[in-house]
């Protein structure tokens, strides 16, 4: 019998490079504060928000996500035809198949392999994950990960526990094989028992199997899922677990909290971020990545949106390490430390 | 369990440290939002910390019933 022939591992992996793309329209909070009874003073103080940047209609969850596929390709060097596989991480195109990534893998010019994952807000750590596992197995050489999402497809501007947390944007990065440790061990899990924490508010088997005689649609009601959720519950496991995780990457990566040059935690509320940096104990040398201020929650886009700011308004950060941290519904989350290009 | 005037002095510490409330402020009969001026997020912080140094668990519908630095004090107290 012939010798099996396997994939020649790479020894290690490391990010080429980041890109990005933001909803065209700024979204203010006096925009947004009237249906909640709420207020621009209320909001930034309780998040940190004073602006989201969403997508207009003529804006699609594709059109951002290529978008900012093509600026990380372009900031790493690569042409779409030497991408190994595409991994878009979303909650929010709208379509259960084909997937956004078989989309934009077209439309970056690649017949890569190309899927998407369901991660929500820690959804960018997980295709890092992903990407570092099979570059170094050999699976594939080059890998463009896509956190994206049009979140603003998806809420009822009534509700008032998440819908004026929310933005749209797309953060991107590509990884590749490297001579030297890239990416660190990735600190990642689930609780399921919290399924509930935060999410849709109905499946759409609910929306067809509803009887609209006996219960029509009342005036100003969403039918389609919107996002909803249990913001102390989340809060409190933000600020709580999500400390403890990211002490484990940096542990496992073989760091401390000294030898970092950025902190990019998910932009879901700058309290929870605060609080993280007071937690991690984190130098003043450390830059924390903060533009939840203009940015708003992007979910999945989140942490390379921020991770992208950074490196604009921080050239001298290439080359340092920066732990980055995604945590959402699932619940779910995943840390690493990675070499910023 | 710590006595009452030892989980105040510890209390009064970690509200001290995330609201820069002065120690001495942190009196019984004080309302957390009233008096102190403590907002719903940093009480979700402040329950958080006081979880880990008295060793309690302080369920997330017992919070809203903690409206005084007193209610805090006995909840911890008796948990
Ligand atoms: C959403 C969040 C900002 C809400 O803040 P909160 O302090 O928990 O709010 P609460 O529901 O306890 O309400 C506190 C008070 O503010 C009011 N309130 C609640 N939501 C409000 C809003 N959007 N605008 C104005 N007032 C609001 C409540 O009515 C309540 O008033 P009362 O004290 O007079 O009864 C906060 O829970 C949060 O950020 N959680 C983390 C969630 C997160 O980041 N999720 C993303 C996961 S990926």
């Amino acid at each position: 019998m012939p010798t099996l022939k396997q994939a020649e591992p790479n020894r290690y992996s490391r990010i080429l490079g980041y890109g990005s793309a933001r909803g065209d329209l700024d979204v203010t909070n006096h925009d947004i504060a009237g249906p909640i009874d709420s207020s621009d003073e209320w909001i930034v103080q309780r998040t940190g928000i004073k602006t989201r940047h969403r997508a207009s209609e003529n804006l699609s969850i594709t059109d951002l996500a290529v978008a900012a596929a093509k600026d990380a390709l372009a900031n790493s060097g690569i042409i779409g035809e030497d991408l190994d596989a595409v991994i878009v991480a979303t909650v929010t195109h709208p379509h259960a198949t084909p997937s956004l990534a078989a989309l934009v893998a077209d439309g970056v010019g690649s017949k890569a392999p190309a899927y998407d994952i369901s991660a929500a807000c820690a959804g960018f750590c997980y295709a890092v994950a992903q990407a570092d596992a099979l570059v170094k197995a050999g699976t594939a050489q080059n890998v463009l990960v896509i956190g994206v999402e049009k979140l603003s497809d998806f809420i009822d501007n009534t509700e008032r526990t998440i819908s004026f947390l929310l933005g749209d944007g797309a953060g991107a990065a590509v990884v590749g094989p490297s001579e030297t440790p890239g990416i660190g061990p990735t600190v990642w899990g689930s609780d399921g028992a919290n399924w509930e924490a935060v999410g849709m508010s109905h499946s759409i088997l609910e929306i067809r199997n509803r009887d609209f005689v006996t219960h029509p649609v009342e005036e100003g009601e969403k039918i389609w899922p919107t996002l909803r959720q249990d913001g102390q519950k989340v809060f409190r496991w933000a600020v709580w677990e999500m400390a403890k995780v990211a002490q484990q990457a940096l542990d496992a990566a073989g760091i401390t909290a000294e030898d970092l040059g950025a902190f990019v935690p998910h932009q879901a509320n700058m309290r929870i971020i605060d609080q993280m940096v007071k937690t991690l104990k984190l130098p003043d040398t450390v830059l924390v990545g903060r533009n939840i201020e203009c940015a708003g929650n992007t979910s999945a886009a989140s942490v390379p949106l921020a991770v992208d700011a950074l490196l604009d308004e921080h050239p001298e950060l290439s080359g340092k390490l920066a732990l980055q941290i995604g945590f959402g519904a699932g619940l779910v989350f995943a840390a690493q430390v990675v070499v910023l290009p | 369990m710590a006595d009452q005037n030892e989980i105040l002095a510890g209390l009064a510490e970690i509200v001290n440290e995330e609201t820069g409330v002065e120690v001495e402020d942190v009196q019984l009969e004080k309302s957390f939002t009233e008096d102190l001026d403590i907002d719903s997020i940093s009480m979700m912080t402040i329950v958080v910390n006081a979880e880990e140094k008295f060793g309690v668990t302080i369920p997330d519908e017992e919070v809203k019933n903690l409206k005084t630095v007193g209610d805090a004090v006995n909840f911890i107290a008796n948990a």
